[in-house]
């Protein structure tokens, strides 16, 4: 292992170069795949309703949590409810779980989980930010996009 | 009147800041003494002048003056003294007052503790300081007026604190967190300084380390303390989220650590003199992406402050025009800078190349997966994503894994290159236990218990035992840089095995509960008792109360709330767990779900407290560092040779 100064000096360089484009090349193709893999698209009641959500993957749903809705089984901690875009598009969306602290009818969340052939949403996780002004940009947006004028009455109602 | 003189102090503060930013290197360019000497004056002034404002926030808290609008809106006054104290930093304009307030400190303490510097590189440093200040004060005063008022009609009472914040872990969370953030501006003024003059040597580095480890230092302890209060205020049990805001203070802390040493590298040897130079730009600019990410709304976590699209664009442009400046300096003065040292690929130099490159590829990853989402949304035209926890882990672990054991090898390299026989003679114990191991996991794959976490353990007891055996062996400690790098190293391999063990281990459920009820967990039998009301100073509560036994024995009553706070018409769950060094037994009432039964959430969580003891250990050894006699007294040795030279 004698090497000439230059000769080492060069050879160092030449591993280092060698290590940080394979470990970036790797790296990137790891983090890609990986990224890839676990991205969660948003859907709203509409677009469910509509079809446009893919069964059996997991997405995101939200929308406003429809007053009455909320039906707790008998047994258990499993418990269903509806969320709606505010007009005609409603979803039933199924959990087996503690709630947040903060979901209540009427309030605006957001639900990690899969669509399943019979149009009900089986959540994993369903998210209420903890705040009673707070709406998850996206089910503001989805109530803003397909109906502008009762989002913002909403909007009137609950933040004046 | 108090709020008027707050925020009068706070323009004149602007324009101190201003004359910061402008006079010291008004001085060294017409190379007037006087002039370059105004830095630290200047800096206490503007140190004295946002310290009153503060307190006169401070005081409208206490006074319960709900004609200030900031006040209104995040205190009240059946809130508890010491919360009305702390909700000053609860919301976005106080606590970007802290912030600026922190700010204003470490550039106080750089005026004063900066003998080492010669006035030219002292003036050149404040300004730079400077300019960040009255970029943070322009931005308050501009966009967040904490002291705006709600005249002529001011509620009677305010819309209090929001419920989560009213904890211990907030009073110290941010101001430890903000410490760190803001104290990375120093190094960055400092690289700023050096690549403005082009004169990049050993003294620039040495000059570095400490200020950079006191707040990578607080740094930690912020990020540390964040996790538990997360842990048993808002997690459920949870201690890490990958939540944006989580990845908002993680990032600096990474890039910082990777600073950190490349620093030692820089100073003992003189390499990587450029690449440090650069990640100083970066772990500030990363700081400030942060603030960017948690104050303008465009990402959606539960830490965000309220949205406000002034704030988004002011940040934005002030980020732009620090990360853009100080890199079109660098593209342009970098390049004159030469390493001219060579090291074998077993040295300790190149050990820490490996750390900064897996340091900078684990930011990395953490930023792409936090601004993927807003990407996504840019390049779709508004379709709306997440990235999950499964995308970190996926991508972190393996990182963290490489980074671990180069940890365990590179404390016992030598500079320049490190004989093969050193490293056989430190690391037998491991060589042959990696058979051992071996065995162990070949059996243990066959009856199924997780691999890579009885790796990792291995790796962490590796690690703390190779650590202290080097502490018994006399004399090889030689200074506390020495001792503090070895406590940071252990604090990490205990915070890594308190994760593997408590990610492994858990066990939890969600239950249904009826009073009597009886549920029995790894080994422990929690019993529901029943539930009465409690009143607590601004909330009323349902507490709930638990009976937890081990084989029959008494191990803990354990009593968690729901509770309902009515200005804030806000829900709080608020655990309670039975501590302890080796496991933490928790449980959390979840809600109502019949006439008297009750959603529960038990945990049984192994070496979960190991994780933040693992943290606070990592911090202490980054303070002990601090007490280092060698940055005193080179330190008096460098102001000599200038006081020499210009004599």
């Amino acid at each position: 292992m004698k090497f000439g100064r230059m000769k080492s000096h060069r050879r160092n360089r030449m591993l280092i170069i060698v290590f940080i484009v394979c470990a970036a090349a790797g790296a990137t193709t790891f983090t890609l795949f990986a990224l890839n893999e676990n991205i969660n698209l948003f859907y709203s009641p509409e677009q469910i309703v509509r079809g446009e959500a893919p069964l059996g993957k997991t997405i995101r749903a939200g929308g406003m949590v429809q007053d009455g809705s909320v039906i707790r089984a008998e047994e258990g901690l499993g418990v269903s409810f509806v969320v709606s875009d505010l007009k005609s598009a409603q979803v039933t969306i199924e959990f087996e779980g503690i709630l947040p602290d903060m979901f209540r009818e009427g309030q605006g969340i957001i639900a990690l989980g899969q669509l399943t052939d019979n149009g009900v949403f089986v959540a994993e996780e369903v998210l209420a930010k903890h705040d009673e002004n707070y709406m998850p940009p996206e089910v503001a947006d989805a109530l803003k996009n397909e109906h502008q004028s009762s989002a913002e009455t909403y909007n009137k109602a609950n933040y004046n | 009147m108090i709020p008027e003189f707050g925020h009068f102090s706070l323009i004149l503060a602007l324009g101190l800041s201003l004359a910061l930013a402008i006079l010291p290197a008004l001085g060294v360019y017409r190379r007037d003494a006087l002039l370059m000497q105004t830095g630290p004056s200047i800096a206490t002034g503007l140190f004295v002048l946002l310290a009153f404002s503060f307190s006169c926030l401070v005081y409208s808290f206490i006074q319960d003056d709900f004609s200030v609008a900031y006040v209104a809106n995040n205190s009240n006054s059946a809130l508890p003294l010491q919360y009305k104290v702390s909700a000053v930093w609860g919301a976005h304009e106080g606590s970007f007052l802290l912030w600026s307030l922190i700010a204003s400190g470490w550039t106080l303490a750089v005026a004063a503790f900066s003998r080492g510097l010669t006035f030219d590189m002292k003036a050149r440093v404040l300004s730079v300081l400077g300019i960040l200040c009255a970029g943070f004060v322009s931005f308050l005063l501009f966009t967040s007026n904490p002291f705006d008022r709600n005249l002529p009609f001011y509620p009677a009472d305010g819309g209090d604190l929001n419920p989560l914040l009213q904890d211990f872990g907030l009073i110290v969370h941010p101001p430890m967190l903000y410490m760190g953030y803001v104290g990375f501006a120093v190094p960055f003024a400092l690289a700023i300084a050096t690549l403005t003059t082009g004169r990049l040597d050993a003294a620039w580095a040495r000059w570095s380390r400490p200020w950079t480890n006191a707040a990578w230092a607080f740094l930690t302890v912020g990020i540390t303390l964040g996790s538990w209060w997360a842990y048993y205020e808002l997690g459920w049990g949870g201690w890490w989220f990958w939540d944006a805001v989580e990845n908002a203070s993680f990032m600096p802390w990474l890039m910082g650590t990777a600073l950190i040493h490349s620093l030692a590298a820089s100073e003992k040897r003189g390499v990587f003199k450029s690449w440090t130079v650069l990640l100083a730009i970066s772990t500030f600019s990363l700081s400030l992406l942060g603030a960017f990410l948690v104050r303008s709304g465009v990402l959606t976590s539960v830490h965000a402050f309220a949205v406000d699209p002034t704030r988004g664009i002011y940040i934005l442009v002030f980020l732009v025009l620090v990360i853009g400046g100080s890199l079109t300096l660098y593209a342009w003065k970098a390049s004159g800078i030469k390493s001219e040292v060579q090291f074998e690929w077993n040295s300790r130099e190149a050990m820490l190349l490996i750390n900064n490159l897996l340091l900078v590829v684990a930011t990395a990853s953490v930023l792409l997966g936090t601004l993927y989402p807003l990407l996504y949304e840019v390049i779709t035209d508004g379709k709306k994503i997440s990235v999950g926890p499964p995308y970190f882990n996926r991508v972190f672990v393996p990182i963290v894994c490489l980074l671990f054991v180069a940890m365990a090898v590179s404390p016992f390299s030598r500079w320049r290159r490190t004989s093969t026989d050193v490293l056989l003679k430190q690391h037998w114990p491991f060589l042959l236990a990696t058979p051992v191991a071996i065995c162990l996991v070949t059996y243990i794959v066959a009856t199924g218990i997780d691999v890579i976490a009885i790796g990792v353990e291995t790796l962490a007891v590796w690690i703390l035992v190779l650590l202290a055996r080097h502490w018994w062996q006399a004399g090889s400690i030689s200074s506390a840089s020495q001792l503090g790098m070895m406590l940071a190293h252990a604090g990490i391999a205990v915070a890594i095995l308190g994760v593997v063990v408590t990610i492994t281990y858990s066990e939890g459920r969600d239950v249904r509960m009826e009073p009597g009820d009886a549920v029995s967990l790894a080994g422990y039998d929690f019993t529901f008792e029943g539930v009465q009301k409690v009143r607590g100073p601004n909330y009323l509560a349902d507490q709930a109360e638990f009976n937890v036994t081990r084989d029959g024995e008494f191990v803990a009553k354990l009593r968690p709330e729901k509770r309902f706070y009515s200005v804030a018409q806000n829900v709080m769950t608020e655990a309670d767990m039975d501590p302890g060094l080796m496991r933490d037994v928790y449980v959390a009432l979840g809600e109502k779900v019949g006439d008297t039964a009750w959603a529960v959430r038990v945990h049984v969580k192994p070496f979960v407290r190991w994780i933040w003891l693992g943290g606070l250990l990592v911090a202490l050894g980054g303070f002990i560092t601090l007490l280092d006699k060698r940055y005193r007294r080179e330190r008096r040795l460098v102001s000599d040779n200038v006081v020499g030279t210009a004599a």
